[in-house]
């Protein structure tokens, strides 16, 4: 973004704690932005990873890309994995083992693992107010079985399991608003980021796992493979669904949402749907229909945004040195 | 010097498990393992017991809190029964072959439906093959002491592996008993820290749970299937320790009278002290009649049950659960393949019995007993009987 300025990115360590060599397929945003978060957490982190496409492509006996402390347990329960983690740690220390000190736990997910299946589990995690950070990889769609929709796959998007046909334009139902359903916890962080802005989003996992108590982290991940796409602009996809509004970032610090961009006015949808194959058969009143929905949800956003803009912020975020603080 | 005291079978439980002093409990409440879970939340919101106590929203995240907790080298327990056991199954099978020393304590009930609160062996048979060490109380006084020795089985470097501890719901859970709970200074001796080898700490990074390729898989549970059958060596060696110093000693296999009897009754849980009242008054009347408990069930001990059993004519089994449309039940089938390579065998004659709760009195067992020497000497009959059943 604008204001960090060209040199920025050469502050920020060059170690990976989630390392090439893995799996992914060609032009992964998912394995992008995995890689930029953890980036930004250091060593001192302990990974709880539902069972999915990041699982899959970076673990396979007796190997793993992990450089940091990781389980893989199942598919639904991982807010719970980490739930145990944390309190492990909480007892031993309390009770003189000696662990190392300010070990963070982060939990990651897809879409699939955190909206559908894993809800449960992560809302009460959320409820317990355990000290960890949920990091949500949305590719909207199960991608690790093979493109079947699930309840974060937009209205319209042709998947395996919500076919176009006669009868059918895709995907019926519209995105579950999970950062909403997050922020209903009353927890004290929930942001939304991309890889397409790349600082935005290390900046607001480092945030996420700075802050005490649980933390939301939903990432739009474009994955060419499921939406029928060039690899070659996966950047540009998901800043496109940034600039349209059909992902806009923003955080909610203590229940106070802040939008991150100040985008005076949103790109039309359809620039962002063309680039997909997913949506390539959509009717023009279907992409109208989208428009106006996509239309209506920001200006509900910019009406919960409009207090925030004084929200408190954190100072320092160790990660990113000197980020400079707006 | 401990004390005999007449406590809830449940509350001595919980404060057996305190005694061990745990990190985490991770626990969703269920009939009738509630009062174990109630008592040890007692015991940390009044200081009691230094623990985390994690109020899962449900069984699954029970276990899957276990599996962190453990994984980070915690000492972890939970309990639950039937349906949170059923509801856990998925995550109860990961918990083994990733040798996370997890301590659960299972008030034995009944799976729905109907639905039932009351007690049978369904809800253990459920997770038999999930690769855990199952061990099974036949009263309050071995499901106090079993858990201490829980703790110390799990934890043990040779063996590393989770334990559950099975006590019959209501039966036991419920039922006020004279119990002797151990001195605090004898299970911080006889319980050390627990000193998991390779725990999830930035200091030192470990991957846990990759997925294995065939290439790996068959070997992964090669070594999970020799790890649980060897952990029975130091299941033995641990019991042997705590019984010297207890003083109450146990076993994979109980006899009761067995030697060189002709008939032998087993039995498997609580319903083992009513048979034992069946076999005396059989005895007295003539009949030489003798009696095997079972308390271990997995790793199951074949060489103890074959020694115990092998010069006998007919040897009656009691489950207290079936396998609908194949051989009996469980413990019965258990039983025919442990002995079927044996020259000379007792003729297994199996029954089907209290489920759901229904009780068996004394002279239930002494009918059951003598009706498999019939059906044992006819050579006539079903495979097994369900018993009791009114028609």
């Amino acid at each position: 973004m604008e204001k960090y300025g060209v040199y920025v990115p050469k502050l920020i360590k060059p170690k990976n704690n989630f390392a090439p060599g893995h799996r992914a397929c060609t032009g992964c945003g998912e394995a992008l932005a995995m890689r930029m978060a953890f980036k930004a957490l250091g060593n001192n982190v302990i990974v709880a990873n539902a069972t999915g496409c990041m699982e899959i492509v970076a673990s396979q006996l007796p190997q793993t890309s992990w450089h940091l402390p990781w389980i893989h347990t199942l598919f639904e329960n991982t807010a719970a994995v980490a739930s145990g983690i944390e309190s492990g740690y909480k007892a031993m220390k309390r009770k003189g083992v000696a662990v190392p000190e300010n070990t963070k736990v982060v939990a990651v997910g897809g879409d699939g693992g955190t909206l559908d299946i894993g809800l449960q589990a992560l809302s009460g995690a959320m409820e317990r107010g355990h000290d960890f950070t949920y990091i949500c990889f949305d590719n909207e769609a199960y991608m690790n079985t093979g493109i079947q929709r699930s309840s974060a796959t937009p209205f319209g998007a042709v998947t395996t399991t919500s076919p176009a046909g006669k009868k059918s334009f895709g995907q019926f139902a519209w995105k579950k608003n999970m950062p909403a359903i997050a922020v209903a916890h009353n927890i004290p962080y929930v942001a939304t980021a991309t890889h397409s802005h790349p600082f935005d989003l290390m900046e607001k996992v480092k945030r996420a796992v700075d802050t005490p108590g649980p933390a939301y982290v939903h990432i739009l991940s474009v994955c060419p493979t499921g939406w029928r796409s060039a690899t070659n602009t996966v950047i540009k996809q998901a800043r496109m669904a940034v600039e349209t509004g059909m992902f806009p970032l923003y955080e909610v610090i203590d229940g106070r949402y802040r939008m991150s961009l100040d985008l005076p006015k949103l790109k039309p949808v359809r620039e962002y749907l063309k680039m997909q194959g997913r949506f390539r058969h959509l009717s023009d009143d279907i992409i109208a229909q989208i428009q106006a929905r996509v239309e209506l949800e920001y200006q509900k956003l910019l009406e919960k945004a409009k207090d925030g803009r004084k929200a408190v912020r954190r100072k320092s975020y160790p990660g990113i040195a000197e980020t400079p603080v707006r | 010097m401990a004390t005999r005291i007449g406590v809830e079978v449940s509350i001595a439980l919980a404060d057996a498990v305190a005694m061990a002093n745990p990190d985490v409990v991770a626990a969703y409440p269920i009939t009738p393992q509630t009062h174990i879970v109630e008592h040890l939340a007692e015991l940390v919101a009044n200081g009691e017991l230094d623990a985390e106590y994690i109020p899962v929203e449900s069984e699954h995240s029970a276990m899957s809190a276990c599996l962190g907790s453990a994984a980070t080298g915690a000492r972890t327990f939970t309990a639950t029964a039937s349906q949170g056991l059923a509801l856990m199954n998925e995550v109860v099978y990961v918990a083994a072959p990733m040798r996370l020393p997890i301590v659960m304590a299972v008030a034995n009930r009944a799976l729905s439906a109907p639905l039932s609160i009351w007690c049978d062996h369904s809800d253990m048979m459920s997770v038999r093959d999930t690769g855990w060490i199952q061990i099974i109380a036949e009263n309050g006084q071995e499901a106090v002491d079993n858990i201490i020795c829980a703790f110390r089985i799990a934890e043990d470097r040779n063996v590393l592996l989770p334990v559950m501890l099975h006590l019959d719901g209501f039966n036991l859970t419920h039922v006020i008993e004279p119990i002797m709970l151990p001195e605090k200074s004898f299970v911080d001796k006889f319980l050390p820290s627990n000193k998991y080898p390779l725990p999830l700490n930035p200091d030192r990074p470990v991957a846990m749970g990759d997925f294995a390729p065939p290439v790996i898989f068959t070997e992964a549970k090669w070594a999970h299937d020799m790890a649980l059958k060897s952990s029975l060596k130091t299941i033995k060696a641990i019991w042997d320790e705590y019984g010297k110093a207890v003083g109450r000693h146990y076993s994979g296999v109980e006899k009761y009278h067995s030697d060189g009897a002709k008939t032998i009754l087993a039995t498997m849980g609580s319903m083992g002290e009513t048979a034992s009242v069946a076999v005396d008054e059989l005895r007295a009347e003539g009949h030489d009649v003798g009696q095997v408990r079972i308390r271990l069930w997995r790793p199951f001990p074949f060489e103890e049950l074959i020694e115990a059993v092998e010069d006998a004519d007919v040897l009656v089994v009691l489950d207290r659960s079936i396998s609908f449309g194949g051989p009996g039940g469980p413990v019965a089938s258990e039983v025919k393949s442990a002995l079927y390579n044996l020259e000379k065998r007792p003729r297994v004659v199996g029954f089907v019995g209290g489920l759901g709760g229904r009780d068996i009195t004394v002279s239930g067992f002494k009918d059951m007993v003598m009706k498999g020497i019939e059906i044992a000497r006819t050579g006539s009959g079903n495979r097994y009987e369900i018993y009791g059943v009114r028609e």
